[in-house]
């Protein structure tokens, strides 16, 4: 037995050394990146010490940390939600409406917000979870839609309706406030998105984690085994929307602003987009997903009203202006074409590497 | 007494634009299990092509309105055919992935509609006699509202007849019933997704020049807007069954028009809070079946 194992761990050491520095690698270099000059022409709008490079590409990794919490409910609990933009909008305007009206300070106020977004997580998981499949996709939706319509509305003078919330920075501690404190910023959303992929991956490697896989291939013989996939679904349905929200108040100190969007629908399905571009059921692959999501849906914009693109014909010019029409049919080809998304399609062309220079030895 | 009267009369007339969307939803869903996302665009093109073309014949006249009426059908029909046989049936039988593209689509045909008539909402009119109103009872109700009320009844009586006489309409109940069953005794399910797309796309065509005319506007987000009470409308109703799609509209949009009115336009909310009800009491709708 012992011998087995030592010979497994022989040849899975080099692959673990590399897997384990990779990411200590990249964290390194993203860390250090406000205090470099890089310039990725096409790619970030200026050199990587600049704020509107470093507001980008905070952004781009606050929707990893929420396309990894949207992986939890569809990668790991097979949950197709619509609704997980409600958490994350909670997170955001309820940061902004506690520091408006009761001016406390920041941790305290994070605190209270948190607490919060778990209680509606729970009550509304409690409710959409008595259905399943498709139906609870479309329970998940309406609870959602209630909420963007709350946000709005504006009742009471809250949220601002269609105008949004603007940060109230009084409470807020002056090094994460104005734009010469982005690289601050930048360095919380890192922290946000390397805290939300640990947790992710120890709620994933959790019993009810495992469960959760189980109830997602066969939910009846789960059942059969005396354990209740009820309970299990909403114990990941409330992870996945705690962490939005804590997401959510991130983002609120990012863009200093709250806005309807943010509760859309549309907004969940941007994350859903993003998901399965990445490949659905890979931690890796949402983040990667997000971030090039992002990226684009900025870079398209910029693309749309470019020389180049503006000097074509009508029927070419057109849709290249739309950065949804791109992203949406580069959605709809990936699905047809690429169902494992950018991870799914990475690993099956290593495995047809290693099996070509496998063979190739052999001969 | 009169309020009553309106709100009941106008109540009737959104119950009859959601009901021309939810048919075809349920009708897709019962027949194939695929939430299909694109139902609104299929209303919106419907909307914005029939705007264009009774333009073009003169939009204050009848025959402008009876064409657009015609080719907002049309338009939906096309559309949702071309999209079940070369988008859809690629992916037979993966439910999951089937919405999943119905959700791509939708995203880039709003943004396609967005980038040639604008996200501006235009504002339409059409014949004189639709702006008027009639006097019943001590209500002046809008006289479109007659007309859409009307073209639902006709909708939903033809599609109830096609199911019961027709032998297309036939596979279509048996196959909602069982589909394996229907697929094993040799009869091919395909042509009937198609043909529940289309009749499901034609139906959100017209709904959405009708409802151009009950709201007064067209925009990209017109179709997206009704999708969302439709899905409400199709879970209240029973996943599959048309019946239930029609008194679920009907019941959903008089709550929505008497809360909006009484109760200081809760109308969003009382929908949602009676969906949890429906949810928390019977899972699988009001006329909907047992999931096996």
């Amino acid at each position: 037995m012992t011998q087995v194992q030592s010979q497994e761990q022989v040849t899975t050491r080099s692959a673990s050394k590399v897997g384990l520095l990779a990411p200590i690698v990249l964290i390194v270099v993203l860390a250090l990146l406000p205090l470099l000059n890089v310039s990725v022409p096409g790619l970030l709008p200026g050199p990587t010490y600049t704020p509107g490079t470093l507001q980008l590409l905070a952004l781009a990794m606050l929707m990893a940390s929420l396309a990894l919490s949207y992986h939890l409910l569809l990668g790991v609990a097979g949950l197709l939600s619509f609704g997980h933009a409600l958490y994350f909008g909670a997170g955001v305007y309820g940061l902004g409406v506690v520091l408006e009206q009761w001016e406390i300070p920041l941790a305290p106020a994070m605190l209270v917000v948190f607490v919060g977004c778990v209680l509606l997580a729970t009550a509304l998981g409690a409710v959409s979870l008595r259905v399943t499949g498709i139906p609870f996709a479309m329970v998940t939706l309406a609870f959602a839609q209630a909420g963007s319509v709350l946000a709005r509305r504006d009742p009471g003078a809250l949220t601002g309706g269609e105008e949004g919330l603007s940060l109230n920075t009084g409470p807020v501690p002056d090094f994460l406030v104005s734009v010469s404190n982005t690289r601050n910023l930048y360095w919380l959303a890192l922290v946000t998105v390397i805290v939300t992929y640990l947790v992710v991956r120890w709620v994933q490697s959790s019993r009810a984690g495992h469960v959760a896989e189980a109830t997602r291939e066969n939910e009846l013989r789960v059942r059969v085994l005396g354990m209740s996939p009820y309970r299990v679904k909403l114990v990941i349905f409330v992870a996945a929307g705690s962490i939005a929200g804590a997401v959510g108040m991130v983002y609120l100190l990012l863009q200093s602003s709250a806005v309807p969007t943010v509760v859309s629908a549309d907004f969940t399905i941007s994350l859903l987009l993003m998901v399965v571009l990445g490949g659905v059921g890979s931690r890796w692959g949402a983040v990667a997903g997000a971030v090039i999501y992002t990226l684009l849906n900025q870079r398209l914009s910029t693309l749309a009203s470019s020389d180049f693109v503006q000097g074509l014909p009508e029927i070419v010019q057109l849709p290249l202006s739309e950065p949804l029409f791109i992203l949406g049919t580069l959605f709809v080809l990936v699905v047809l074409f690429l169902p494992g998304g950018i991870a799914g399609t990475t690993a099956a062309l290593r495995t047809r590497y290693l099996n070509g220079r496998k063979t190739s030895e052999g001969e | 007494m009169s309020t009553v009267i309106l709100l009941f009369a106008t109540g009737l007339g959104l119950g009859a634009i959601y009901f021309l969307v939810a048919s075809g939803l349920s009708l897709i869903y019962g027949l194939m299990g695929v939430l299909n996302f694109a139902h609104g665009v299929f209303l919106s093109l419907g909307a914005f092509l029939g705007w264009e073309v009774a333009q073009m014949i003169g939009s204050n006249t009848w025959a402008g309105f009876a064409t657009s009426l015609v080719v907002g059908a049309l338009a939906g029909a096309v559309f949702a055919a071309v999209t079940e046989r070369f988008i859809v049936q690629r992916l037979y039988n993966r439910h999951i992935e089937q919405v999943l593209v119905t959700v791509g689509l939708a995203l880039a045909a709003v943004a396609l509609f967005d980038g040639i008539w604008g996200t501006d909402p235009e504002f339409i009119r059409g014949p004189q006699w639709l702006a008027q109103t009639t006097n019943i009872a001590g209500a002046s109700i809008p006289n479109d509202v007659f007309v859409t009320i009307s073209a639902a009844l006709a909708v939903l009586l033809s599609i109830v007849l096609f199911l019961k006489k027709t032998r297309f309409g036939m596979v279509i109940r048996a196959g909602v019933e069982n589909r394996s069953m229907v697929m094993a005794l040799g009869i091919d399910v395909r042509t009937a997704f198609t043909l529940v797309f289309t009749i499901g796309g034609a139906a959100a065509g017209l709904g959405g020049v009708l409802a151009s005319h009950y709201f007064g506007y067209v925009s990209p987000l017109l179709g997206q807007t009704l999708l969302l009470y439709a899905f409400i409308v199709t879970v209240i109703g029973g996943l599959g069954s048309l019946l239930g799609a029609a008194i679920a509209s009907v019941l959903v949009a008089l709550m929505q028009q008497f809360a909006n009115f009484y109760l200081d336009g809760t109308g969003d909310f009382a929908v949602v809070v009676l969906l949890a009800l429906v949810l928390l009491t019977k899972p699988s709708g009001l006329l909907g079946r047992r999931q096996v």
